[in-house]
């Protein structure tokens, strides 16, 4: 489903995403398992197409094409969600609006359905506005919710858990389980190897670069016992 | 000139209320207290119990008084419709508003000039707010696609001890024309003062916009808040002013301008002031192009880019 052949970004001169090459499988759910500043968020952006980021070398391939030179909405509409780390906050468009433009006019039922899909209260949320008075994982929860409602072909969900107490964690990995089970591939960047665990399959990212790819289980404990404990950090020696 | 009679330009007003957003039946209503005026014509003008509206038609407009009564809750929202159906006009409007002790009120007022190639509309009101009695105002105008209106809306509000003045000016719908918006609110003890403006500017639309709250009482609040979009060649200039001159007097100005496109000019010009050691107001103003990360947020939903800036737009003036 999706391609990633020696995708470079070079950013001031400097490395971001060094010949870095991945596969997500139709129906897989693909994490992708690192340190801070080792790149994770930037594949995510390179991939949607946002926040100006253009591959310096390297192919982007979605569904048998090259999406590299397709605007955000372009890709959206060929199935492509992403659930930002750090979701914008947008003064007077309400909850219920905002998935409701996501899931292109489902009805409300199925608004409410992904709301509580993410642990939410329907009553509680649908007409609050996405904007600063929401809570850091509140304003989280929405917009995994929002993704829930595209029913994407792939999910690029980039740091789910980020900001999300221990109380909401079952409930928005549950989420995700089941909009993979609903048919979306899901691309699953975390550092927490918690998080990874429902993967199919597990990549770590270093420096850029992919430097191990398998199952979740024997590859998350690969990165706890030499990631966690790396000197060098984005130095990668293995 | 067109030449209107009474019950056509009845009719007409109300026909530009509803395409203005405007409830028609309300005005038909006579559990409803309403107020119709056309240039310097009053059409229409029904009190309620707890509510009398006096009016005066002079000879560029009309002065009115509204009073409510102490303690009258009234139920349902006070319409007024003042407006002009020809491309041409002056209407000044002198209003007199006395909320009495304990009174609560809504009034929904809707400004309309669809046709206007050259008009003036002038509002100039003294509102007095009585001790713990509540008014809001909500003032939305319709101007149609011409641009060829100035609107002048004025008004000094007292608010009395526990008072409460809340009040939106909307002007999202055609051009703006140009607007010189000046509101001045003084607050007794425990008042709350919340003034709200939202306008959308194109073309060559010139806006200004005043509000001040003067904090007089212990412990008043008050908030100016201002959402300003801008397009084309429109420019707007906002000032928000406060000053916190009682202990705990809570005061807050809020002004966001978003530019959409690269000729149209924003200013804002916040000015807090406290002349007592225990007041405290703050400001925040943001001036800029429409952020690109709610664009690209929205067009991650599939989202064209013109429809992503419509959807923030709409958002920021709701």
């Amino acid at each position: 489903m999706l391609v990633v052949q020696s995708l470079r970004l070079m950013l001031n001169g400097k490395s971001i995403i060094d010949d870095l090459s991945l596969e997500v499988n139709k129906g897989e759910i693909h994490g992708i398992l690192g340190e801070n500043g080792t790149g994770k968020t930037t594949i995510a952006y390179l991939i949607m197409g946002v926040n100006n980021y253009k591959p310096t070398a390297g192919r982007i391939i979605f569904e048998g094409q090259d999406i590299a030179d397709l605007s955000v909405s372009q890709r959206a509409k060929m199935g492509i969600g992403l659930a930002w780390q750090e979701p914008a906050r947008i003064e007077g468009l309400r909850v219920r609006d905002y998935l409701m433009l996501s899931g292109n006019n489902q009805g409300i039922e199925q608004v409410e359905r992904y709301l509580w899909m993410v642990g939410m209260e329907p009553e509680r949320y649908l007409d609050r506005d996405i904007d600063n008075t929401l809570s850091g994982g509140e304003r989280k929860r929405i917009e995994l919710a929002s993704v829930l409602a595209m029913r994407p072909k792939l999910a690029i969900l980039d740091e789910p858990d980020s900001g999300i107490d221990i109380v909401a964690l079952p409930l928005i990995l549950n989420g995700i389980v089941e909009m993979n089970r609903q048919g979306s591939s899901v691309l699953l960047i975390t550092h927490s190897e918690k998080v990874a665990e429902i993967a199919h399959l597990v990549s770590i990212l270093c420096a850029g670069k992919i430097i191990r790819t398998g199952a979740p289980l024997e590859t998350n404990q690969w990165f706890k016992d030499n990631c966690r404990t790396c000197l060098h950090i984005n130095e990668p020696a293995h | 000139m067109i030449s209107y009679s009474v019950e056509k330009e009845y009719q007409g007003m109300l026909d530009a209320y509803e395409k203005a957003g405007g409830d028609k039946s309300a005005l038909q209503n006579k559990d409803i207290a309403k107020l119709v005026i056309h240039k310097n014509r009053v059409l229409s003008a029904d009190g309620v119990n707890g509510i009398k509206i006096e009016t005066k038609e002079t000879k560029t407009g009309v002065n009115i008084h509204l009073l409510v009564e102490e303690g009258a809750k009234i139920p349902h929202p006070v319409h007024l419709c003042f407006g002009i159906l020809p491309k041409e006009g002056l209407q000044e409007i002198i209003m007199k508003v006395t909320a009495q002790d304990n009174s609560d009120v809504n009034v929904i007022a809707h400004c309309i000039f669809p046709n206007a190639v050259k008009v003036i509309h002038k509002m100039d009101a003294d509102i007095d707010i009585g001790s713990n009695a509540r008014f809001d105002y909500k003032e939305t105008h319709y101007h149609g696609e011409f641009g060829g209106i100035e609107v002048i809306p004025k008004a000094r509000i007292k608010v009395g001890k526990g008072g409460v003045w809340q009040s939106t000016f909307t002007l999202s719908q055609g051009r703006v024309g140009k607007l010189d918006y000046d509101f001045e609110v003084f607050c007794q003890d425990k008042a709350v003062a919340e003034l709200v403006v939202k306008v959308y500017g194109k073309g060559s639309d010139d806006i200004k916009v005043w509000e001040k709250i003067h904090l007089n009482g212990v412990g008043a609040r008050g908030l100016a808040k201002s959402r300003i979009v801008l397009s084309d060649k429109a420019k707007a200039e906002v000032k928000g002013e406060t000053y916190g001159n009682a202990p705990y007097a809570r005061g807050h100005v809020d002004c966001i301008e978003l530019v959409n496109g690269t000729e149209a000019v924003a200013r804002a010009i916040p000015i807090v002031s406290v002349t007592n050691g225990k007041a405290k107001v703050t400001h925040e103003a943001a001036i800029g192009s429409i952020d690109r990360k709610q664009v690209e947020t929205l067009m991650a939903r599939g989202l064209d880019e013109s429809e992503a800036v419509d959807v923030i737009v709409r958002g920021i003036l709701r």
